[in-house]
Formats: C-alpha cells, sequence, structure tokens
C-alpha cells in the first residue's frame, strides 16, 4: 500500500531589529543574563507595550516578497498559558487578524520542476525566555534577556508531500529572509526555528490524517531526519492497525527518533483574546508603498538575472544566488574580471570550498573579490595556468596579499617560452628513451606521459598548451 | 450556556487558580448567570457591526527601533524570591 505524507511548517524568525518588539531593551545576542530584560519584559506591574515600527515594517516587508496580503488593519491578542521563562503568563501575539496572510513561494524540486508553496499566515509575536534546567538541583534558571525579542511566525499550507520538500521550502525561506534583511537566519543561536506538523494518508486520499507536531527543530538535516522518522513511524502504528494520536512530539538527534511530549496540559488551550494594551495595528497604503520601495532583487529575480546576464547555467546561478552576500561577491569577481563563467567556477568551487574548509562566511573571507578578479584575470591572459591559480589562491586566503605579488614573488609565471620548454623536452626525452621508443612505435597514449614529466620538470610553470604542441613535434622528429 | 463544575475545575487549572472544592457550585452558577447574559446580547442583530477590537477608537502608535534600556538586572533582581549568577531561580520546571 503506498502512503503520502502532508507537511506544514510553522517558522519562527527572529525579526533583526536593535531593540524589542514592544520596548526598549536591546536584542543583541550573548549578553550576561537578564542584563537586557527591562521592566516591560519582565511583566511588572503598571507597564505598557509599546510596538516597534521596524518590526511591522519588517513583517510587511516579508509579506510582500511572498506575493502575500497585507492586513491594513490588524490585532494582538494574548495567548495564555504558564513557564516560567513566560513571565506575564500570556505571550503577545495575533490571532483572527494577522498582519500577512494569503502568500505563496515557488520551491524547486529535485526533478527540475517548480512547486508552488501556500503560506497561510505570518504574524508578529513576541519570544519568550530561555530556561535552563542543567545548573542547578531542583531549580531551574531563567534568562529573560530574549523574551520580548520580536518573532514572525511563518504559517505554510499543508502542501508538502515529503522531507525533501520540507527542507527545499525551509531553506527557500531561510534564504529569502536573510536577503530581505529581516533575520540573521543563525540556526545555532534560534534566530530561525521550525515546528512541523505532519500526517500520513493513504494515496489518493483528499482527508487528512491524523497529525501530529514535532517541536523546535533548528536544523535543515534535523528536520528532514525528524520527518523521515516521524512518517515512518505512523506508518508503521497504521499498518498494524493502530490509531495516530494527535500530540506534540520532540525529535532527539542524538538518537534520531521522536518522542511524546507527554505534558500535563496537553490540551492546547490559550484563551486567545485581544489584548487590551494594544490599539488595533492600522496600516496605511503609503506605508506598504513605501516598503514596497525598498525590497531588494529578489532570489528567484537574482537566479534569472544571472542566466540572461552572464549566460551561467540554472545550477550555477542556483548555487550563486543562495545567499544574497555570496551572489554580490560573485558579481563583484565577475566584474574585476570580465570573465561570468571562470568567476562562477571559481566562486562555486575553490572560493567555497576554503569557506567551508574554515568555517567562515562570505563577509569574513580573506580574499576580497576584486583580488580574485585580478587573479582569474592572470589566468585568462596566460600569466598563470588554472592550476598555479590554485596555489596563488592558497596563498592569498593565507594572507599573502596580492597576485601579481605573490606570482612575482614566488616566480610562478607561466613558461610560454618556446626555447626554454623546447629545453626541458629534449632533457625529458633524454632521460626517457624507451618511452620515446615506445611512443614513436605507436604507443601514442604516453604522451600524457611525457605531458606530466615536462610539467613537473617546469614545476607547472609551462603553458601546458604550448607544452603539448611542441612535445607532438618533437617526439615525432629526429 | 450553562456550566458545569467540570468546566469550572478546568478553568481554574487553566488559570492556575485553587478553589475550595465546595464553591464550585457557586462558581458555576455564577459563571452561568454571565454567559447568559452574553446569550441575551448574542440576540440582537450585528450583521452591519464592525467588531470592536478595543474600545477606544484609536489607532496603534509605534516607536523607533532604538535601545533605550539600560542593565537594571541588580535592581529588578533585589525583588526575586532566588536568583543565582544573573539567573531567576524557580522551582524545577522538568522531571
Amino acid at each position: 500500500m503506498e502512503w503520502e505524507a502532508v507537511i506544514g511548517l510553522e517558522i519562527h524568525a527572529q525579526l533583526a531589529t536593535k531593540s524589542k518588539i514592544f520596548s526598549g531593551a536591546s536584542t543583541a545576542y550573548g549578553a550576561p543574563p537578564n542584563t537586557q530584560a527591562c521592566a516591560v519584559d519582565l511583566g511588572l506591574p503598571g507597564v505598557l507595550p509599546v510596538l516597534n515600527r521596524e518590526a511591522v515594517r519588517m513583517a510587511v516587508k516579508f509579506g510582500l516578497a511572498t506575493n502575500a496580503k497585507i492586513n491594513l488593519r490588524s490585532v494582538f491578542a494574548r495567548k495564555n498559558y504558564f513557564y516560567p521563562d513566560l513571565p506575564k503568563g500570556y505571550q503577545i501575539s495575533q490571532y483572527e487578524l494577522p498582519i500577512v496572510y494569503d502568500g505563496w513561494l515557488d520551491i524547486d524540486l529535485e526533478d527540475g520542476r517548480t512547486k508552488r508553496i501556500g503560506i497561510t499566515r505570518a504574524h508578529l509575536e513576541e519570544d519568550a525566555g530561555k530556561s535552563l534546567h542543567e545548573d542547578f538541583e531542583d531549580m531551574t534558571g531563567i534568562d529573560l534577556n530574549r523574551a520580548g525579542t520580536p518573532l514572525l511566525e511563518i504559517v505554510s499550507e499543508p502542501d508538502l508531500r515529503s522531507p525533501q520538500e520540507a527542507v527545499a521550502y525551509m531553506k527557500k525561506l531561510h534564504a529569502l529572509v536573510r536577503y530581505l534583511g529581516i533575520c540573521d537566519g543563525n540556526m545555532q543561536e534560534g534566530s530561525f526555528r521550525c515546528d512541523a506538523n505532519v500526517s500520513v494518508r493513504r494515496k489518493g486520499e483528499h482527508r487528512f490524517g491524523t497529525r501530529t507536531e514535532i517541536k523546535n527543530v533548528n536544523s535543515f538535516r534535523f528536520v528532514e531526519r525528524a520527518l523521515r522518522y516521524e512518517i515512518e513511524r505512523q506508518i508503521e502504528v497504521l499498518e498494524s492497525g493502530g490509531a495516530v494520536v494527535q500530540e506534540t512530539r520532540l525529535y532527539d538527534a542524538a538518537r534520531d527518533e521522536t518522542r511524546s511530549m507527554r505534558t500535563k496540559e496537553e490540551a492546547n488551550d490559550y484563551r486567545y483574546f485581544p489584548d487590551p494594551d494594544l490599539l488595533p495595528l492600522v496600516l496605511d497604503e503609503a506605508f506598504v508603498e513605501e516598503v514596497r520601495r525598498s525590497l531588494p532583487e529578489l532570489p528567484d529575480a537574482k537566479r534569472r538575472r544571472f542566466m540572461d546576464e552572464y549566460g551561467l547555467p540554472a545550477y550555477d546561478a542556483g548555487v550563486l544566488t543562495a545567499s544574497r552576500e555570496l551572489a554580490d561577491y560573485y558579481e563583484a569577481v565577475a566584474a574585476a574580471c570580465g570573465e561570468p563563467k571562470l568567476a562562477a567556477n571559481w566562486v562555486m568551487g575553490e572560493f567555497s570550498a576554503y569557506l567551508n574548509r574554515d568555517g567562515l562566511e562570505v563577509p569574513g573571507a580573506p580574499v576580497p573579490p576584486e583580488a580574485l578578479g585580478r587573479l582569474l584575470t592572470r589566468i585568462q591572459d596566460g600569466t598563470i595556468s588554472g592550476k598555479i591559480a590554485k596555489e596563488v589562491f592558497e596563498a592569498m586566503w593565507d594572507g599573502e596579499g596580492d597576485p601579481d605579488a605573490i606570482i612575482e614573488r614566488r616566480g610562478l609565471k607561466q613558461i610560454t617560452d618556446t626555447a626554454a620548454i623546447e629545453a626541458m623536452i629534449r632533457e625529458v626525452m633524454a632521460a626517457n628513451p624507451k618511452q620515446v621508443e615506445q611512443y614513436r612505435a605507436g604507443k601514442e597514449k604516453l604522451l600524457g606521459f611525457f605531458v606530466g614529466q615536462v610539467m613537473k620538470a617546469s614545476k607547472g610553470k609551462a603553458n601546458p598548451a604550448e607544452v603539448n604542441r611542441l612535445l607532438k613535434r618533437l617526439l615525432q622528429e629526429d | 450556556m450553562a456550566l458545569g463544575p467540570s468546566d469550572v475545575e478546568k478553568i481554574a487549572h487553566l488559570a492556575r487558580l485553587a478553589i475550595d472544592p465546595t464553591d464550585v457550585e457557586t462558581y458555576a452558577r455564577n459563571l452561568s448567570d454571565i454567559l447568559a447574559f452574553v446569550d441575551q446580547l448574542e440576540s440582537v442583530d450585528t450583521r452591519d457591526v464592525t467588531p470592536m477590537a478595543h474600545p477606544l477608537d484609536m489607532t496603534q502608535r509605534l516607536r523607533e527601533d532604538v535601545v533605550t534600556e539600560t542593565d537594571r538586572r541588580e535592581h529588578f533582581q533585589a525583588i526575586a524570591p532566588a536568583v543565582d549568577k544573573g539567573l531567576y531561580l524557580v522551582p524545577r520546571v522538568i522531571e
């Protein structure tokens, strides 16, 4: 029997404001505990929340970038539940009238097709604090620095049909919020986290099965694994005649399994009601238009432009536009060397490999794009070979400076002098008489051997095309 | 709509209110009476009335995104029952 998974994601993106959503406390990450929790964040009596304009602007920006509708009138509500890291006993969120609704995002599937994923809504809310259970006997430590940090909760339609699709959607959204500059996307620090709703049904069935919710997964890999595990689990339950229980589950990465949370208050009765401390948020068209004008070029548009303008294949354009930083870097390299395809190969190849190796992000790369551009120009004009360029690039990465200076200092300039290359070839031939014999007897495969020997003799500096040409001639002679 | 004793107990639990079991009947009756008032309001035809999200006929003012608060942790923690290493301490919440 064939089964089909139905997945919807709720993504919490922390908005990159300087101050909190309802107070003037800082949102900077990593401060000593409770030094950024003011009276409003602590929920002390008598305080009133005042909404951060920038958080509103960012939410609207997201809505416009996902083809969504903007509610010109939205309302804040209290979501009531008790937990020590939620000082007020309620979270200020949006319920009936969210600021953004009814949008969509196209994702790329593995077979090259695209699929449109609906975005039900995106609403503004405040984050809770952090509970630390490890360090104290019989006590829990509470750090409220994060309390009141603005979040945009982005709720997808149940349009995703596999863990791969879920990850593709999540990655697309991740790239988008970073392009928009509304979220730093740092998953380790919890700036971008995901809850996944998943159910299974028999293929062809239209009704949804009973779903479970997997809470707080904060890496792409874990989302895929958690979903894969949970889908398998539900299928097993159903095939053995059981029923899936609607519940919240936690993914345990160490054991690669999901487990029931078994909290006492399973019944999610949040008793939402409009927050009397906050008036309805009313926006005018002019505000929305102003935000629309501030939108940067979005990933899909940029990818199309890279294909049209630079003649890149779809794959390259996709890789290079995965983040705004990488795309900007690429464009600067391409402009500096005037060779878009060569620039693409190097940015996706050596450059990305070194970033990965050293765990760096594009802005922290030790090689500025103009310098890489100059290096590629030296391949273009025949000063060095592509192979030698890799050596120069490594030196640039290690802080040895400008490519021209490195080439000069290390004497890496390509040997194009015919006489010099001829001399080397003759030496190699003299040292390998047997192979020369064999080649002349028709074993032409040996050309590669000679090319290798000559390149070695020249320490890689001989112009490979020239070596080939001369070798063929000299081997035939005599 | 009338509330029974089990509804009262559930609401009290959700709101973390300790109530005397002997008062449950009274609360159930009082709360049911309040709901009866609401039922009475619901009999009015409100098809052409915009729902009111807030009694004040005003809209939300926004503040600029500026950090205005300084660290007053010591001041705030002076009134907390238990603190350690800058953290507020509460009875352990997970088993």
